[in-house]
Parts: C-alpha cells; structure tokens; sequence
C-alpha cells in the first residue's frame, strides 16, 4: 500500500520526545530498583539508582520546560488544545475503531494531517499525562528532593509518606503508559512507520 | 448591653486570659501531681539537690552560707518525679549516711548499682532481658575502650529514666540520640573520658543523602550497634568502622529498622497478610521499606490486566492481517 508522508515532527520536537523518551526509561528502571530493593538481589545498587534517579528527575524537569516553552512559542500547542462540545463522541468513535473497526478493515475514523496530529485517545491521553500527571510527578519528586519543605503531618499520615506514596502511584501511571504507547505506535501505516517518524519527522498515512 | 460594656477585642482579650488562666492552674496541678510522687525523704534531699544553691547552716553560731550546687549533683524534681524510678526514696539506691547533713566523707565510697544489680534475674523484668543487655554492653566499643570510665548511666540518667515505649517514634528517635550527643557532640563531656579529638558528626556522615532526615528518623544505634531480636534495645555499640554504610540494609523490605526500631509497633500491629505499613506508614518514610502491600497487589493486577489487553489486541490484529493476506 502507497503511503502519504506528512512532516509532523519538527527537530526540536524530535529531540525533546528522544530526551524524553530516555530519562522516563531510566526513571522507571531506577524507580522500581528502589522501591523492590533488597539486600541479596540489588537490580541497581540502591545508592547509585537513587543518584541516577535524582539527575534524571532533574533533567525530565529541564526538558519538560522546553517542551512547555516550544508548545507556547510554535504550532507544536495547538495539537494539545480541544473543545469539549462533541469531544466525548469522537472519543468513542475512536474507541470504536480501536475495539472493533480495525480487525474488520474499517478506515481510521481521523485521518492523521497537519490539522490533526493526535486522534481523540491520543489527545486526551497526552494531555493527561503532559499536563496532569508529570506535573504533579515534578512537585511530588522535586518536594522528596527537599523533604524539610514537606508537611509533616496531614491526615494521621506523614506528609512523606503521602507524597511519597502519590510519587510512586503517578510514576506506576507513567510505566503503564508507556507500555501502552509503545504498542500502539505499532499501529501505524506499518508496525514501524511510527517510530520511523520520530526519526525523520514523516509521519505516514494510509492513500 | 454587654456591647456598650467591653469592645470586642477587649471581649477576646478576656477569654484569651481566661483560657492561660485555666490552663496554667491545670498545668501547675499536674505539676504538683506529679512532685507529691516523690517521697518525704526523697523531697528533703531534693530541698538542696533540687536547685542551683544550697544552704547550709551552722548548727552552733547559725550562721547560713549560700552555696552553689555541682550541676552533677542537681536533680530535677519534675523529672525525678515523672521518671521510672521516681517512686523510690533517694537512699533506696544511695547510703543511708546521706541521710546525716552534711554528708560524711563515707558516702564517697559508696558503691553504685548498675541496671543488672536491681533488675538481673528478677521474673518482673524478664520481658527486658537485662542478662542479654549487660553481656551485649561488655563486648561493646564502650566496655572495651573504656572500662569502668564507662557504665549504664553514662548513658542513662537513673533519675530521669523512663520507658519510651510510649513515646511516639520520632520523639524517641530524638530522646535516643540525645544519649550518644550528651558525649559525641559534647566536646568536654568527650575529652573527659578519651584523648580521642571529637570526630564532626556532619563529615563523618558526608555519605548519607538528606543527612537531617536521616538523623531526625533514625536512631544512632541503629547503624551503629548490633542488632539482637532478643532484646527490645541493641547495646553492643560497635566501633566506628563497622558501622552500617549500607543503604539496603534500612532501604529494603527486610529493613534493619523493622526489627530495631519498629519491631515492637509491629509485632502488635503486623496482620495474617506480613503487612506492616501500618505503622511505619504513620510515622515515616522509607523507600522501599514499606512498599504498600495493598497498591502491590493493585499494581500487579492493573499491570496484568494492560499486558493482558494488549495480548488480546495483538492478536485480533495479526489474525486481520493474516486474513488479509491470505485474500
């Protein structure tokens, strides 16, 4: 089948999805050494997983301000914008698509273009995780970073405990998304014209 | 009326007043309480090592001269009173020629007990193991280096003493550390038992990460003793170099601090599941250590249950394009 190639990724997108795409790798492979450490099977010795994790964390903070400062001052924004008036059945269409349309042939209910870079799943996914759960990773992260600003109590818990708790609770998040949007970006024209595109900055369609 | 009488401010300044009033005639009944435990005896000795000063009279002239208290031999009354030991009279322990003022030169060659002199072997206190705690305590760097320089109340004050088992754990934590500061972070109270110079905390912990979180939620003996599940407190203080530098040691599920200081928190409050967040979630934060059993569970499921999904998307998915081509 011909493909339709559509420049979707600019450069700076490309390297700030690279960026990362890397330091969210090794914070999940560092986080969950820590968190499953033990004294006889050490995944990452725990003192150099915890110095890994930190930088990391700082760095993922670094380049989400560049994404937030690229999505302000170019087009990459309005990808993540969306009204809600219609939104919740386009979602379902979607949905449909997903679940039942694709293994009978059905066409993607939105053609992918310079308009449109995200169908609705997408969309709403991404603004989920880029604008709720990383932020509130980054607070929870940079606050365990200096615990003495922590409350210390709050609700017959420990504020630590709490924040560290959401900490690991969003970071599980994060690792299932991922996992999820690596499979699905085997959906594509092929199995690997996706991640091809992040690549070139092409992203192709079905003719 | 009332309006007109007092202002609103003098109205809060009132209540205000009122409610100090209320809560200071409480206080100082407690307070009182609390001093009426000590005995006569012990509250006629207190009359002169209670205070900064003393006096003493001269029985033939009676002439009084004020004089100064050593702060070694000062004894907080409130403290005394509210101590494990407050119920006993001062020669309970101490001769009975203290009771002659002023003391005769004998009291000098009193002998002083130790813990295991009253508690040893007595049924009462078995559930302390004191037998345990003074054979531990002889091998310790203590006993080693400093033989009998060194004893139970170098460390614990007989007058003061008392259980900490109702202590919240991050208050112990402190009144714990506060025992090894009276000498490691005391220069003079130091150099009176070694020529050692006082090593500075801060450098020689350079290594741990969030040094003030660490010295405000652990205890110093948990790093630096070892650890004996017999007993309620380890006492065999190790020397320096064999300290725990090891982050899993506390950073784990097996965490040291579950059998030091948690373990009896959690031999009370560990279910039929090992699940012992319970109380170390409410008092503490440690990686790892106290992973939330139930957001284990749900994590495994959740996490199951994506691969699961995505199994079964897979497979719809190839068996299409399987068809697919074979059209």
């Amino acid at each position: 089948m011909q493909a339709n190639k559509v420049y979707l990724y600019p450069v700076w997108v490309r390297l700030w999805h690279l960026s990362n795409a890397l330091l969210c790798l090794l914070l999940i492979f560092t986080g969950v050494s820590m968190q499953y450490a033990s004294a006889e099977s050490p995944f990452i010795r725990f003192d150099i997983a915890v110095s890994i994790h930190n930088l990391c964390g700082i760095l993922l903070t670094v380049s989400y301000l560049a994404f937030i400062i690229g999505n302000l001052t170019t087009g990459n924004g309005k990808y993540y914008r969306q009204r809600i008036k219609g939104y919740f059945k386009e979602i379902m269409q979607q949905a449909r698509y997903y679940s039942y349309g694709m293994f009978v042939g059905e066409p993607a209910p939105f053609k992918i273009n310079e308009e449109r870079k995200f169908n609705p799943i997408q969309k709403l996914t991404y603004i989920l995780i880029m604008y709720v759960a990383l932020p509130f990773i980054f607070i929870t992260g940079w606050a365990l970073l200096f615990p003495e600003f922590i409350v210390t109590r709050l609700f017959q818990f420990g504020g630590i405990t709490l924040t560290s708790l959401l900490h690991a609770m969003l970071g599980f998040l994060v690792s299932l998304f991922l996992i999820i949007h690596v499979y699905f970006c085997t959906i594509g024209h092929t199995v690997g014209s996706n991640f091809k595109s992040m690549i070139n900055g092409y992203h192709e369609t079905h003719n | 009326m009332i309006k007109r009488l007092i202002t609103g401010k003098q109205l809060m300044i009132t209540v205000f007043t009122g409610i100090l009033l209320v809560f200071f005639s409480v206080f100082s009944v407690v307070s009182q309480e609390k001093a009426n435990q000590l005995s006569e005896e012990s509250l006629k000795c207190l009359e002169c090592h209670g205070g900064a000063h003393y006096t003493l009279s001269d029985t033939a002239s009676g002439d009084e001269v004020k004089l100064s208290m050593y702060r070694e031999l000062r004894v907080d009354p409130l403290q005394l009173a509210g101590s494990t030991h407050g119920m006993f009279k001062c020669t309970d322990c101490h001769s009975s020629d203290y009771e002659t003022t002023p003391h005769p030169v004998s009291v000098k060659f009193e002998s002083k007990y130790a813990c295991i002199d009253c508690h040893g072997g007595d049924e009462a206190y078995a559930s302390f193991k004191f037998e345990t705690i003074e054979e531990e305590y002889g091998k310790s760097v203590h006993a080693e280096l400093l033989g009998d320089d060194f004893s139970c109340w170098s460390c614990h004050n007989p007058h003061y003493y008392k259980l900490s088992k109702d202590i919240p754990i991050v208050d112990r934590v402190a009144v714990d550390n506060e025992m090894c500061l009276q000498c490691h972070g005391n220069e003079i109270k130091f150099s009176d038992l070694t020529e050692r110079e006082l090593p500075i905390l801060i450098d020689k912990h350079d290594w741990l990460p969030n040094q003030t979180l660490h010295f405000k939620k652990v205890r110093c003996i948990d790093c630096h003793a070892q650890q004996n599940d017999s007993i309620m407190v380890a006492h065999l203080i190790k020397p320096s170099s064999q300290a725990i530098n090891d982050c899993v040691k506390c950073h784990s599920t097996n965490s040291i601090l579950v059998s030091s200081l948690y373990k009896h928190e959690v031999a009370q409050q560990r279910n039929e599941a090992g699940f012992y967040n319970g109380i170390i979630m409410n008092q503490a934060y440690l990686i790892s250590a106290n992973r939330n059993y139930f957001l284990n569970i749900a994590s495994i499921v959740v996490f199951g249950l994506t691969l699961l999904a995505i199994a079964v998307h897979a497979y719809f998915r190839t068996r299409k394009s399987t068809s697919n081509a074979s059209k």
